[in-house]
């Protein structure tokens, strides 16, 4: 079960720009540690971030393990209309969370 | 793939005492881990042969920071985005982490700005790289050094 | 009159002697939270909720405090309702005494008692992802609350207890935590700076851990550090530390959930 914050402002004025900041919980486990007796630590990251905005992708991300655990990214993106931002993370060991956000354009 | 020992678990064997307060000799030793020519090979393989300018981008992170483990990162284009004008992706490499790669991100004019923060892994010391690519199929670069420290009191040996 | 002057008279001495006794501590006016000692990129991660990860925690012990479970079917929300209010200034007064088994508490010790008595469940395991959510949920409602540590001469032997260990020299290196942290707070050490050890941001989201931890689980890295057995969860010696370290750190503002290197 993995919790996700995602910032968004509720509402936006036509062709604004928007910044959306998005936390996720994943320990982002690179596959380059060890046990303490030696064994590797399978790889287990987030490897794909992207949002939609009315069905249109509008960002997208292509993550690696150098990515900090429990992932943020910041990005923007233009008020063009009013409806929905959908957030889609995926990766390893098939994780895949989806999180939306309603947002009003006047 | 020869082993990866992480620089973490090295100065574990070496005496965690030593890993824990920095007292006392750390055997030198020479870590396994992504060189520069392999930075560059990584490059290669998102930019192709096109020329890499230095500029344009901006990457900004702290210069000193005390744990490489949550480095905040931000890359910044000045752009119009517009559909003409505008970046399409901005690309982030390290020299030392056991590999180069950290992340692409996918613009475009929706995007509004150029602008993207996360935060990052660092396993030491190096230097970081960003490469944009614009929308008229130009690529630009910045690089920034960074020091990297470790904290005292670890849990390592619970 | 006079009686009552000598009353006074007998109040100041006694003062006196308490305040001569731990005339090691930090003055109040150069008590520092660890924030201070962070850079500001740090700082900054503590300061916004939105890229705090320790909020992912509070975020999901919101969920667990409306969720009933155990034997008795009942939620936090239940007996306590809204956390904003009634646990405001809790986790800012903890340890406290638990009257029933006569010695001070830490706040997890007391969500698993309340688990135990009101809900009919079963402890939550230390360091579990349950109950950092749940103490950080509880402990999120006292930011910005000052720490105040309740004491009399029931818990009086458990702050003393918690103050010798914190002057004990222990482990390999044979140090106490006062030589770092009370005598060379402000300075170097393995390249970074030595805080003073106010536990004002607990439970938080140590970078180095890369997730949230306990106070306990940062004492026992303590212990580690100077090459010392570390007590095991829930020891009464961490519970004395905690107490002993809150009560130190009376008056400063409670952070959690803090974000430390």
């Amino acid at each position: 079960m993995a919790t996700a914050l995602i910032n968004v402002p509720a509402r936006a004025r036509r062709g604004e720009i928007i910044e959306i900041k998005t936390l996720i919980s994943h320990t982002m486990e690179t596959g380059f540690r060890r046990t303490q007796v030696g064994a590797l630590i399978p790889r287990d990251i987030i490897s794909r971030f992207a949002c939609t905005y009315n069905g249109t992708e509008v960002f997208r991300a292509e993550l690696h393990p150098a990515i900090s655990a429990n992932p943020f990214i910041v990005f923007s993106t233009i008020a063009v209309e009013s409806g929905t931002l959908e957030f889609h993370w995926t990766g390893d060991n098939g994780f895949r969370v989806t999180q939306s956000a309603a947002i009003v354009v006047e | 793939m020869h082993r990866r020992a992480s620089r973490r678990e090295f100065l574990l064997a070496a005496g965690g005492v030593a890993a824990g307060l920095g007292l006392g000799s750390i055997v030198a030793v020479t870590p396994a881990r992504a060189t520069p020519a392999e930075m560059q090979e990584a490059i290669r393989r998102v930019v192709g042969s096109a020329t890499i300018n230095p500029g344009k981008v901006k990457l900004d992170l702290p210069p000193l920071i005390e744990n490489g483990n949550a480095v905040p990162l931000i890359v910044d284009v000045p752009s119009p985005m517009t559909e003409t004008d505008h970046v399409r992706a901005i690309h982030v490499f390290t020299q030392k982490n056991p590999q180069p790669n950290v992340a692409s991100f996918h613009l475009g004019p929706r995007a509004g700005r150029a602008r993207v923060a996360t935060r990052i892994r660092l396993a030491d010391t190096q230097t970081v790289v960003a490469v944009c690519e614009l929308s008229d199929g130009s690529f630009w670069s910045d690089g920034a050094d960074i020091v990297v420290t470790l904290a005292a009191c670890l849990e390592d040996g619970i | 009159m006079s009686s009552s002057r000598a009353r006074l008279g007998a109040a100041a001495l006694a003062l006196a002697v308490a305040a001569s006794a731990y005339a090691a501590e930090i003055p109040r006016a150069e008590r520092r939270s660890g924030y201070d000692f962070m850079s500001r990129e740090t700082r900054a991660m503590q300061d916004d909720d939105t890229a705090n990860p320790g909020m992912l925690w509070v975020l999901e012990g919101e969920g667990l405090w409306t969720r009933k479970t155990g034997a008795a079917g009942r939620a936090c929300a239940d007996c306590h309702g809204d956390a904003r209010a009634s646990m405001k200034g809790v986790a800012a007064r903890h340890p406290s005494l638990d009257v029933r088994q006569g010695r001070p508490v830490g706040l997890e010790q007391r969500i698993n008692a309340c688990r135990a008595d009101r809900q009919g469940a079963p402890p939550l395991a230390y360091e579990s992802r349950e109950l950092l959510a749940l103490t950080a949920y509880v402990a999120r409602q006292s930011r910005g609350v000052p720490i105040e540590i309740a004491i009399d001469q029931r818990t009086q032997p458990f702050l003393d207890a918690g103050r010798t260990i914190y002057h004990r020299r222990q482990g390999q290196l044979n140090l106490a935590c006062s030589q770092c942290h009370d005598d060379n707070w402000g300075r170097q050490l393995a390249g970074n700076v030595i805080p003073q050890a106010h536990p004002t941001g607990y439970p938080l989201y140590r970078l180095e851990w890369q997730g949230l931890g306990s106070l306990q689980r940062r004492l026992r890295n303590c212990l580690v550090g100077i090459r010392a057995e570390p007590y095991e969860f829930g020891a009464p010696e961490l519970v004395q530390l905690e107490l002993y370290l809150m009560w130190r750190a009376r008056g400063m503002l409670f952070e959690a959930p803090g974000v430390r290197p």
